[in-house]
């Protein structure tokens, strides 16, 4: 069974077995949820303000719910040692990764989709025209967000402090990706809306180079 | 009964050292299994008999020495089957699901068929919608059993398959294991004592620290071998 049809199969079982307990979606989408609304209250959200300041802590509140998700996302799978029974079945590794940032970047966008009329709401701001380039913003910062924590919730799962270890990694190697989905989205929300394809190439470039080195690299990352 | 379709492969340990940190779980460990045995390995808690497990397997690697199937050196998980001490199916599948799944990504053909086979030889046949949370330990090894049995192993591996089992579970492992051991399948199983399972045993290996110190294939010698463990 080749690499692809491996992926998807288990880019199935997770996204069956999340709708079925949707413990991980509920949880995301509550918490991101009480940070925009808690941002909301630190200032009187102006026009100007919402442009300047919103889409940092839009960001910043789905990198917090990137952090919750991607946390699980390997310890899941070590409750009965399914990890190890995944490694016997799949012929290449790299489908396991593959459904992994598959799932993490779909849950992730739906997150970010069902907050986008919250903030728009709450920070005065309308993405009305813009929404194709929203969406590939947040396509692209996700599945960054998605291909690195991936690979550092696998690194983090084998080791001690896991729970600790996963948003120390995480917050650094992020920042990039976090600057330039927080620039692209500001020019979009701007007076005169505009993309920024420097930005947008800046996210194309960070998640192949990730990607790659997941590709090369991530059956060492499995292994015990 | 339709394991072991593939003729039985052999092991073959070469000298393997397994360590974590300091300590050695594996040390220098030569050992042969012929294709079509069934040995019990025997030892005390930490011995290095989930290690030797694992490394069979392909779950871990040596530190040192090597590991051949009836001469290869290459992977051979696609014929292996493995039954570890957690069941390695996910409880928020049904018996079922969990068994499609594995079987879509090892490529078992016709896998409805063969997982319809498999759920009512482990005897989960009217429970097959039932989500795996919802199962007794026992029957949560018969789901892990079929599991392993998916692709038509021709080599198991058994981490002391009747752990939290009941006198009748037990029994009913018992049979199923001496089928399996009949048709020709390669058996390496952990036990902790002397049981019904070990007696299918036809060689037991007892490890300490790591290494072999008992190798017998005389009947009359398995209950030592167990008893020193404590069984």
């Amino acid at each position: 069974m080749g690499l692809l049809s491996n992926a998807a199969a288990l880019l199935g079982k997770e996204v069956r077995t999340e709708f079925r307990s949707r413990e991980l979606l509920s949880t995301t989408i509550v918490f991101v949820l009480i940070v925009v609304v808690l941002f909301s209250f630190t200032f009187d959200p102006t026009t100007n303000e919402s442009h300047r300041f919103g889409p940092g802590l839009l960001w910043l509140a789905f990198l917090f719910a990137a952090s919750l998700m991607l946390q699980t996302c390997f310890l899941r799978e070590q409750v009965n040692d399914t990890l190890s029974a995944l490694r016997l079945a799949v012929s290449d590794p790299f489908a396991i990764f593959l459904a992994k940032i598959g799932a993490n970047t779909l849950f992730l966008l739906l997150t970010e989709l069902l907050m986008l009329p919250v903030f728009a709401a709450l920070f005065n701001v309308s993405f009305r025209g813009q929404l194709p380039g929203i969406l590939l913003t947040f396509f692209l910062g996700s599945l960054g967000i998605s291909v690195a924590g991936t690979a550092l919730a696998a690194i983090s799962a084998q080791a001690r402090m896991r729970e600790l270890l996963l948003p120390l990694l995480l917050l650094p190697l992020l920042a990039p990706i976090l600057v330039a989905s927080t620039e692209v989205t500001i020019s979009l929300m701007a007076p005169e809306p505009f993309m920024q394809w420097k930005g947008i190439g800046f996210l194309v470039v960070f998640d192949v180079v990730f990607l790659t080195a997941l590709w090369l690299f991530g059956e060492y990352l499995l292994e015990e | 009964m339709s394991a072991a379709a593939e003729p039985s492969i052999g092991l073959r340990f070469e000298k393997v050292d397994k360590r974590y940190g300091a300590v050695y779980a594996l040390r220098n460990l030569t050992l042969a299994i012929a294709p079509g045995e069934c040995v019990a390995l025997a030892g005390r808690n930490g011995s290095g008999k989930t290690t030797l497990l694992r490394i069979a397997s392909c779950l871990t690697r040596p530190t040192r020495g090597t590991l051949s199937y009836s001469g290869v050196t290459e992977n051979q998980n696609s014929k292996t089957g493995f039954v570890a001490h957690a069941t390695m199916v996910y409880d928020e599948l049904t018996a079922e699901e969990n068994l499609l799944f594995f079987a879509k990504l090892l490529g078992v053909a016709n896998r409805r068929q063969r997982v319809e086979q498999l759920l009512s030889e482990v005897g989960l046949g009217e429970r097959k919608d039932s989500l795996v949370r919802t199962f007794s330990r026992g029957m949560r090894q018969r789901v892990a059993i079929a599991r392993a049995l998916l692709a038509n192993p021709s080599l198991l591996l058994f981490d002391e398959p009747a752990t939290g089992l009941d006198p009748e579970a037990t029994a009913w492992l018992t049979g199923y294991l001496r089928k399996l051991r009949d048709s020709g399948c390669t058996i390496l199983m952990s036990l902790h004592g002397e049981s019904e399972v070990a007696r299918l045993a036809t060689r037991a290996v007892r490890l300490d620290a790591g290494s072999v110190v008992a190798d017998t294939r005389s009947g009359a010698t398995f209950q030592s071998i167990f008893s020193f463990v404590g069984g």
